[in-house]
């Protein structure tokens, strides 16, 4: 037993700071965001627990499988009888406990940061500080993101486009089906379900171009429900902005009023 | 069944028996309808003659289904929605659109973005946009930005198309456009527009079957 | 059979209440249901090309063909014979020679076996599918089946694994061998054991017909409103998973009914092998969820076929309710695929490690900690969707908290190995191989229970490799274990151990070189059910696809392995091959039809293994916990 807790941690007090310090930083989705800061924070305290139960259960095993494999010049044919112990299982019991009510609290210390990037409805219950937050709606339908801003005059456009170091509050919905937005690389994923409001929050902090998938299996072209967006400047997202209301005047004059949620004429199936 | 040559045998059967099954079912999932290539007229400029039918009738697999028909080099209407045309060039798109309006779920798509100019020509006519409850289909290529809202026949047009094949006699609209293609690659097209009857949200049935309203760009 | 009717023509026995039967009477019974909901719904008739959509007529069509192939089996005989004042036993069909097996037949033996060979076929099958997703996913842009057939595949591969394998354990081998365990004749309701596997049949010849109907394109989850609008391919997804939890429900009460009134003498709640721990847990989230499940795809099944609204926001319904009600029987779901596991595992440890199930409470408690938490974690599958953000860190903890009792089970496993002696069978090594699956499935779990993680992973091929490693890595193993270890039992013929071992280690290693890899491919951004992918993620996919051939590759060997050592050595299995003190093995092989001679009585439970470090003292049964 003590060669094991020996060979445990001396490789565990190699393996964990490799794996927290090296491998851990270059886990997607980056530091693009406030979001996806805090989930690779989360992915690195997660494996620095992880690691060192990994090479517990690894040292363990590698020992008792050698060690006690039966051997052909055994005379010996059975193992020893130990039935239970409770001066082991209690301890691992309590152990056990303690570790999960630990990543229960973290992970809800890191989830009141916003929701983390995740969609949180309507009424989200973990909220973005501060006021200067410019809403963007994107609209999924069968099989295209297509995104509104409301405080630019309700333009329409193809493509996502956010300013560096704005606060955004992302309102994701659908026109039919379930969607899910999801771009890696800002730490946002929020499902697009008709009917329903579904508000994500997100700061970028570098300029950058991201990829956005379509998360939720939607029908035939799900796996082409992809788009490219771009994090730019305050000034060239001021220009591209007033450059797409420009562009899109004719299909803005007949948009809808702006909404949290559209309900377009739902056709049923017939005989 | 007890010789050693009679249970032989019996597992070659059976293992002849397993693969010719595999091999019908996945015959059965390859099956696609055919790539039909634009026509080449002058220098790197291709045409594509297209039509739309509201009911495909015997041409296709299920008649009662809309449909998107191409014009091969024969002359001739084949059902199929891939298509082929040459990369770095101009492409001709023609389409006969003989079905009804339905309306876009989302208004902005009445647009038209990512042609020659951003606009079409309808019925002789040059547009840059239609009204929204107008549209049949569209012709979109999301992955090039493109998309061309196809207004839809009037209701109250005389010798409307029923059920396929339709004739240029019957009321139909013309809608012209040019695209420029780029790269080579794959790039899938499809309609926005609900013109599925009879499924939720129009999106169901032809909308979701290639060969119908969704195919294949391939530019090469 | 008497030896009157074995003296008669083959074409004459085929003739009679038998699988034939049922063939012919669901084919019939489904013609008339289409022809049925034809006249109820629409004016045309048109057997073949219909077009109609008319969800009525395929889905009495459905009805019909279950009823008239469970009329065609036989299962309307003993009601009827009752109705009409006959006495009946319940022994039908249990002497009839080979053709008991090809039909209505209530010994548990034979139903274990015809569950076994049943599911092999469906899980084989499902296998294929996998092998075409592979292929497809070789290249960035789909070039084979294109994405309409793409999603097909990936819904039948889905749903295949998902319904028939959740029977995969307790339908063969619980059926099989838990009557032995506890020393019954049978089990506690033979012709309710006999219909379930029946059901499970039918469920997935209809869910293959789905080809016919244009497929479906929801995958396995066939998430509202994506249901309603899909092709009526949808409708043998409709039916097939009802059938199956029906089949799960009835399946699990007989067996909660057999192992709480059929024990023998003796067998006190603390001596009960803890693979009967394991189904009867099982059997209680069976019992439980299946039935949500049935009542969503029945709401489904309105909205499809009469037009009303649960499911849509747009007509005063929700799409989140049939996220909820699915989840609440998918989560416990997943359990029922892996419970069986543990127990199987714990089971045959002691046998090769020659030693006592270490910890037998704390595993029993780990088992139904598991069991009774999986009730409470439903809605981390819905931790991007909009709903209930306050309840996020309910969730989340709830989650969390299934690893302490998994853990339990773990520390049961790992300690009955220790000062053992492991002989390094072929079940051995499947369920060692367990412990390094399922520590990667539970680890990455605890990544997607976290909600900032999950919000990174969710959805995506990351989540992917989480349920293959616990569903395939767990229950899969597991179920090769088992088969390696009763199949001498079961069938009288022992499978070949080098042959074993190959098909072990090839499916070890492709296994995790399958999907180790997924883990970096979800995190760096490919999500789950694309046909398509960015070109830089192309080399992983094409490693992932080659290893998942391999993978495939190694379940021929597994077949070859059967049809080597079962059709030509057939070298027959002694009595107790593994040196077993499980009441199982004390039986003669091939087992006789009443099993016992005379009804066994236990003053031990069946881990008697090992040398005593002190004088034993047997636990008694008032320290026994409380069931369920």
């Amino acid at each position: 037993m003590r060669r094991i807790a020996i060979a445990w941690f001396v490789l565990s007090a190699i393996l964990t700071p490799i794996v927290v310090a090296v491998i851990a930083p270059t886990l997607p989705p980056g530091n693009a965001t406030e979001a996806s800061s805090n989930q690779v924070f989360d992915d690195t305290v997660l494996l620095g627990i992880v690691t060192p139960i990994a090479v517990a259960l690894g040292v363990y095993f590698a020992y008792t499988l050698i060690v006690f494999r039966r051997r052909d010049a055994d005379p010996a044919e059975e193992g020893v009888a130990t039935r239970d112990n409770p001066s082991i299982h209690l301890p691992w019991l309590v152990g056990t406990i303690v570790i999960v009510l630990f990543l229960a609290i973290f992970g809800t210390v890191e989830l009141t940061d916003a929701g983390a990037g995740g969609g949180q409805g309507p009424s989200p219950a973990f909220k973005l500080s501060g006021n200067d937050v410019m809403p963007v709606q994107v609209i999924a339908q069968q099989w295209e993101f297509t995104y509104r801003y409301p405080t630019y005059g309700g333009v329409e456009t193809a493509h996502l486009e956010l300013p560096v170091g704005r606060k955004v509050e992302l309102h994701v919905t659908s026109l039919d089906v379930i969607h899910s937005f999801w771009a890696p690389k800002l730490g946002v994923k929020a499902d697009a379900n008709p009917g329903v409001d579904n508000v994500a929050y997100v700061e970028p902090e570098e300029e950058l171009s991201f990829e956005i998938h379509c998360s939720e299996l939607c029908g035939l072209w799900h796996g082409y429900m992809f788009d490219t967006g771009q994090v730019v400047s305050g000034e060239a997202f001021a220009e591209w902005i007033s450059e797409q209301q420009q562009v899109f005047a004719p299909a803005t004059k007949v948009l809808p009023k702006y909404s949290t949620q559209y309900f377009p004429e739902p056709e049923r199936r017939g005989g | 069944m007890s010789s050693i040559g009679g249970r032989v045998a019996a597992v070659a059967v059976a293992v002849v028996v397993v693969a010719a099954l595999i091999g019908f079912y996945v015959a059965n999932l390859t099956s696609s309808p055919p790539t039909v290539s634009a026509q080449s007229t002058t220098g790197n400029t291709v045409e594509l003659t297209l039509k739309t039918e509201a009911a495909v009738g015997p041409q296709g697999g299920n008649p009662p289904w809309v449909s998107y028909l191409v014009k091969d080099d024969q002359g001739d209407w084949v059902h199929s929605t891939n298509f082929k045309v040459p990369a770095h060039s101009l492409v001709h798109v023609t389409v006969y659109q003989f079905d009804g309006e339905s309306g876009l779920r989302n208004p902005f798509l009445s647009q038209v973005q990512g042609t020659v100019g951003d606009t079409m020509t309808v019925d002789g006519k040059l547009m840059g946009s239609i009204p929204p409850d107008e549209a049949s289909h569209t012709f979109a290529v999301p992955q090039l930005n493109l998309i061309v809202p196809l207004p839809g026949v009037h209701e109250d047009a005389e010798n409307q198309c029923e059920d396929g094949p339709c004739d240029l006699s019957q009321a139909h609209r013309t809608i012209t456009f040019t695209i420029r293609t780029g790269e080579p690659g794959r790039y899938r097209w499809q309609c926005f527009v609900p013109c599925a009857a009879g499924f939720l949200a129009g999106f169901g049935g032809p909308m979701q079957t290639i060969g119908y309203m969704d195919g294949f760009l391939e530019v090469a | 059979m008497s030896s009157e009717a074995l003296a008669r023509p083959l074409w004459r026995r085929l003739i009679g209440f038998n699988l034939l039967g049922g063939i012919v009477l669901g084919v019939a019974g489904f013609y008339f249901g289409w022809w049925l909901g034809h006249q109820i719904h629409a004016e045309s008739l048109d057997f073949f090309g219909d077009t109609n959509q008319n969800d009525v007529a395929l889905m009495l069509g459905y009805v019909f063909s279950v009823v008239g192939f469970l009329i065609g089996l036989g299962f309307a005989r003993y009601p009827l014979a009752r109705m009409l004042g006959k006495e009946r036993t319940h022994t039908e069909n249990e002497h009839g020679g080979s053709g008991r097996y090809f039909g209505l037949c209530t010994d548990h033996k034979v139903v274990g076996v015809q569950y076994l060979c049943g599911i092999g076929l469906f899980f084989f099958i499902g296998g294929l599918n996998a092998m075409l997703i592979r292929a497809e996913l070789l290249q960035p842009s789909p070039q084979i089946f294109g994405a309409g057939n793409y999603l097909t595949l990936v819904g039948l591969h889905g749903t295949m694994m998902m319904g028939i394998m959740t029977s995969g354990v307790l339908g063969p081998f619980a059926n099989y061998f838990v009557p032995l365990m506890i020393g019954a004749r049978r089990m506690a309701f033979p012709r309710v054991e006999a219909i379930t596997f029946w059901l499970l049949m039918a469920a997935g010849a209809i869910l293959m017909t789905t080809l016919f109907f244009g497929g479906f394109p929801t995958g396995w989850t066939g998430y509202a409103p994506l249901n309603d609008q899909a092709n009526f391919g949808f409708d043998s997804y409709i039916f097939f998973f009802a059938l199956v939890g029906l089949s799960m429900m009835l399946l699990g009460l007989n067996m909660i009914a057999t192992i709480i009134t059929m024990r023998a003498p003796g067998l006190t709640w603390s001596r009960l092998p803890i693979f009967c721990w394991g189904a009867i847990s099982t059997s209680i989230l069976m019992v439980l969820a299946a039935p949500v499940l049935i009542a969503a795809l029945l709401m489904v099944g309105f909205d499809r076929a009469v037009q009303t609204s649960f499911f849509l926001s747009s007509a005063g319904g929700s799409p989140y309710l049939f996220q909820n009600l699915f989840w609440f029987f998918g989560h416990p779901e997943v359990y029922v695929l892996a419970l069986p596991g543990f127990g199987i595992i714990l089971e045959i440890l002691p046998v090769f490690a020659r030693k006592p199930l270490w910890g037998y409470r704390i595993a029993v408690a780990g088992i139904l900690g598991v069991a009774l938490l999986s009730f409470f974690v439903w809605q981390h599958h819905l931790f991007v969707s909009g709903l209930n953000s306050s309840l996020r860190p309910f969730y989340m903890f709830s989650t969390e908290a299934i690893s302490v009792p998994t853990g339990l089970v773990f520390l049961a496993g790992m300690a009955t190995l220790w000062r053992a002696k492991i002989r390094y069978t072929v079940p051995m090594l499947f369920c060692l191989a367990w412990f390094f699956n399922f520590f990667i499935g539970g680890a990455s779990g605890v990544f997607l229970s976290d909600v900032p993680s999950d919000v990174a992973t969710h959805g995506s091929f990351f989540v992917m490799a989480h349920f293959h490693y616990t569903i395939m890595g767990g229950l899969i193993f597991a179920f090769f274990a088992a088969i390696y270890y009763w199949v001498p039992k079961m069938f009288g013929v022992m499978l070949s151990e080098r042959l074993g071992k190959i098909h072990f280690w090839a499916m070890f290693i492709a296994f995790n070189s399958t999907f180790a890899p997924l883990f970096a491919l979800g995190l760096m951004g490919q999500p789950r059910r694309v046909v398509t992918y960015p070109s830089h993620l192309e080399p992983l996919n094409i490693w992932v696809s080659v290893s998942a051939f391999v993978l495939g590759a190694s379940m021929l060997v597994f077949l070859a392995n059967v049809v080597y050592s079962l059709v030509f050595v057939r070298k027959p299995a002694p009595d107790n091959p593994w040196d077993s003190r499980s009441l199982e093995w004390q039986t003669p092989t091939p087992v006789p039809i009443e099993n016992f001679e005379r009804r066994p009585i236990i003053d031990t439970d069946p881990y008697d293994y090992g040398v005593p470090p002190v004088p034993l003292v047997p636990p008694g049964p008032a320290e026994a916990p409380a069931p369920g």
